[in-house]
């Protein structure tokens, strides 16, 4: 095949090349503080060379690769084998992650929190954009709203953790019916342009509206959640956690506290939506995501069923809200940008949409990945695009893709990602 | 001759200058196969999605059980007056088992409301009763078509004729008392034709009324109750199936009418 070798070689020349452009000033030419403050190039042009000869090499042989003479394709898209898998790598992340406070150390607690909030958070918003097929960019305003309903009923009211936690939930879900309402009628891009205003409106209003919110300043001193009224500080009071078992006063008892909680909280949301999905209104939801025109005509109220994937949604998006408010015991507008959104539906898409176990993996490698990188300073970034486009060409349907069907006459099946809508909107 | 079912009174809808469906009156009656044919833009699909909600219509009425069906919010035309239909390219949810595609039909009963939706959750509201209720008619369903063996796979992998028959299963399980059909036959073999022609008359047989779009003349002929021949959006002709055979103005649709100039020299 030599025409097909001239071309892959062209195409690698042309990455290659295009390689250089992008790196060659960014990372070739990085500057450097000289004596007195001055500023001067460093160039780098070994380092240059390797990314450039890096990308001509992988490109060619991704090109060849993809020449190569093809297998015949797999029969039938169903492997039930999988489940084996799916249940096995399901079972060991949950030993993993409910033991994780024995045997981590402070620092390995903290990440698990939040590795556990986008888990969290990735679950709520899988039941949006995985199950009902509504593509949600504006995620994060129902984790704001959660995250403010926490703060200033505690603030204003002195209202404790367990106590706001349902509001927050039901606030955001107050919310999410809100959003729903407009977007109704809208599809696709235009859905998805409408969240992500809405992300942005909530944002703006906690930032100006200032005699409510505190505006940029945001609201501090928040109080932490206690178990059963134990307080947990770093004295040996007889009502803290500590002294009431005559332990020794430490921040880490709260720490792993707060982990559980989130690692609770995130079951919830586990349980809730994997019932839901094997429950009518789940199985709508995802009828929905495959044709909604035929679910009109089956007399589904495809309004109700829409708002009802929103407010429930946003619920669980509220009780992560509320747990980040206890957790930072600060909120300002300033954690509730767009990133947020993006990163939250970016574990969504990359861990496979409707699955959960690929939601929590995707987390686990997006969020706890970038912890583990941050050695690499400003080269974390780069690794993580390039993670993830990896994944997104050797596994475009996400990391865990396919479903389970609901419910079955004998023994199901896995149903491959193939066969299955990814929603309109 | 049962009574009738659903009656459509002076029918017309109208899209910005096109006048797609004039002034169209019929009746459908109880236990009858009722067949809706004429050429291409004749305006069937547009009466059809008149009657099943999809369309609003510019006037006219859509009787049915005393209610207006062009008055009705779409979904509870299904839910109150008892319409189901297919579509002409079939729709089914692909990436659901073909058991899910039934369970799915018959939401409204296994969930009345959300609040027994939410309910659920927690294993309350009745909910497993109502569920292997909906199991038993599924599997009812499923023997009719002759899909039991293939309950639980994708209905996106099903053969073409046995997807028409799931979507015609889908519809009957949402317990309906007219099955409108567009199209039914399209793209099947002489012997799926057949077997689909069988399966109409035993739903027609079972109580539920019938009215059908089909191009397939043979199907539409042995099956037939009752046809009702549209052209350029208005009602050219109305009789049984041998009445319609003999009809001049539906040969002259069909075939082309034939000038009488060209034929005077």
């Amino acid at each position: 095949m030599p025409g097909t070798m001239r071309d892959a070689l062209k195409d690698a020349a042309i990455s290659a090349l295009i390689a250089f452009g992008l790196f060659g000033a960014m990372v070739g030419l990085p500057t450097v503080t000289g004596p007195g403050g001055k500023l001067s190039l460093d160039p780098q042009p070994l380092t240059v060379a390797i990314i450039v000869a890096v990308v001509f090499v992988g490109r060619l042989g991704m090109l060849l690769w993809q020449g190569r003479p093809k297998a015949p394709p797999k029969p039938i898209s169903a492997a039930p084998s999988r489940f084996q898998f799916a249940r096995i790598a399901g079972v060991v992340l949950l030993a993993v992650a409910a033991t994780l406070p024995i045997y981590g150390g402070r620092y390995m607690i903290d990440n698990g929190v939040l590795v556990m909030t986008y888990v969290m958070l990735g679950w709520g918003l899988n039941i949006v954009v995985g199950l009902a097929g509504l593509l949600d960019l504006g995620y994060v305003a129902f984790y704001a709203v959660g995250a403010y309903s926490y703060a200033l009923l505690s603030q204003d009211f002195g209202w404790g953790f367990w106590t706001c936690l349902p509001l927050a939930g039901i606030l955001a879900a107050f919310w999410g019916i809100l959003l729903g309402f407009p977007v109704l009628r809208l599809r696709g891009d235009y859905l998805a342009i409408v969240t992500l205003a809405f992300g942005e409106i909530i944002r703006i209003v906690l930032l100006n509206w200032t005699s409510l919110t505190g505006g940029p300043n945001g609201i501090s001193g928040i109080p932490r959640p206690t178990l059963f009224g134990l307080k947990f500080t770093n004295t040996d009071d007889p009502g803290t956690f500590a002294g009431f078992f005559g332990l020794e006063p430490s921040l880490t008892h709260r720490a792993a506290f707060l982990y559980y909680v989130i690692f609770a909280l995130a079951l919830l949301t586990n349980w809730v939506s994997t019932r839901l999905r094997r429950l009518p209104l789940g199985r709508a939801w995802e009828a929905l995501r495959e044709d909604e025109i035929a679910c009109r005509a089956l007399g589904i109220n495809v309004t109700v069923t829409k708002l009802t994937a929103f407010a429930i949604g946003a619920a669980f998006g509220g009780f992560a809200g509320a747990f980040f408010a206890t957790r930072q015991a600060f909120v300002s507008p300033e954690s509730f940008t767009f990133i947020e959104s993006a990163i939250v539906l970016a574990v969504v898409v990359l861990g496979g949409l409707g699955s959960q176990l690929g939601v929590a993996l995707a987390a686990l490698v997006m969020i706890g990945g970038g912890e583990v990188f941050r050695d690499f300073n400003e080269y974390r970034m780069l690794i993580f695009g390039v993670a993830l486009v990896v994944v997104m060409v050797v596994r475009p349907r996400g990391l865990v893709s396919g479903r389970t069907p609901s419910v079955t006459l004998g023994k199901g099946v896995h149903i491959g990602a193939d066969m299955m809508s990814q929603g309109h909107g | 001759m049962g009574d009738t079912l659903l009656s459509v009174e002076t029918l017309t809808m109208r899209f910005g200058g096109l006048l797609a469906v004039n002034e169209v009156s019929f009746d459908v009656r109880a236990g009858d196969i009722t067949a809706l044919i004429g050429p291409n833009g004749a305006g069937k699909t547009t009466v059809f999605n008149c009657i099943t909600g999809f369309y609003r219509p510019t006037s006219g009425r859509i009787l049915m059980g005393g209610m207006d069906l062009a008055k009705l919010p779409g979904h509870q035309i299904v839910q109150r007056a008892k319409v189901a239909r297919t579509f002409q390219n079939i729709r089914l949810f692909a990436g659901m088992t073909v058991l899910e595609n039934l369970m799915v039909a018959q939401h409204n009963t296994v969930m009345p409301d959300v609040a027994h939706g939410l309910l659920a959750v927690f294993g309350l509201g009745g909910y497993r009763k109502l569920e292997a209720d909906a199991i038993e008619r599924a599997r009812y369903w499923l023997d009719q078509v002759g899909l039991t063996a293939r309950a639980d796979e994708p209905a996106g992998s099903l053969p073409y004729g046995a997807q028409r028959r799931l979507e015609i299963a889908r519809a009957m399980c949402t317990g309906p008392q007219l099955l409108c059909l567009d199209e039914p036959a399209a793209g099947l073999n002489p012997r799926e034709s057949d077997e689909l022609s069988a399966l109409l008359i035993s739903i027609r047989d079972g109580g539920c009324a019938v009215l059908l779009i089909e191009h397939d003349m043979g199907v539409v002929m042995r099956i037939s109750d009752h046809v009702i021949v549209l052209d350029h959006g208005t009602r050219i002709a109305d009789g049984t199936a041998n009445e319609i055979k003999a009809n001049k103005h539906v040969i002259a649709a069909y075939l082309g009418e034939e000038d009488p100039e060209e034929v005077v020299l």
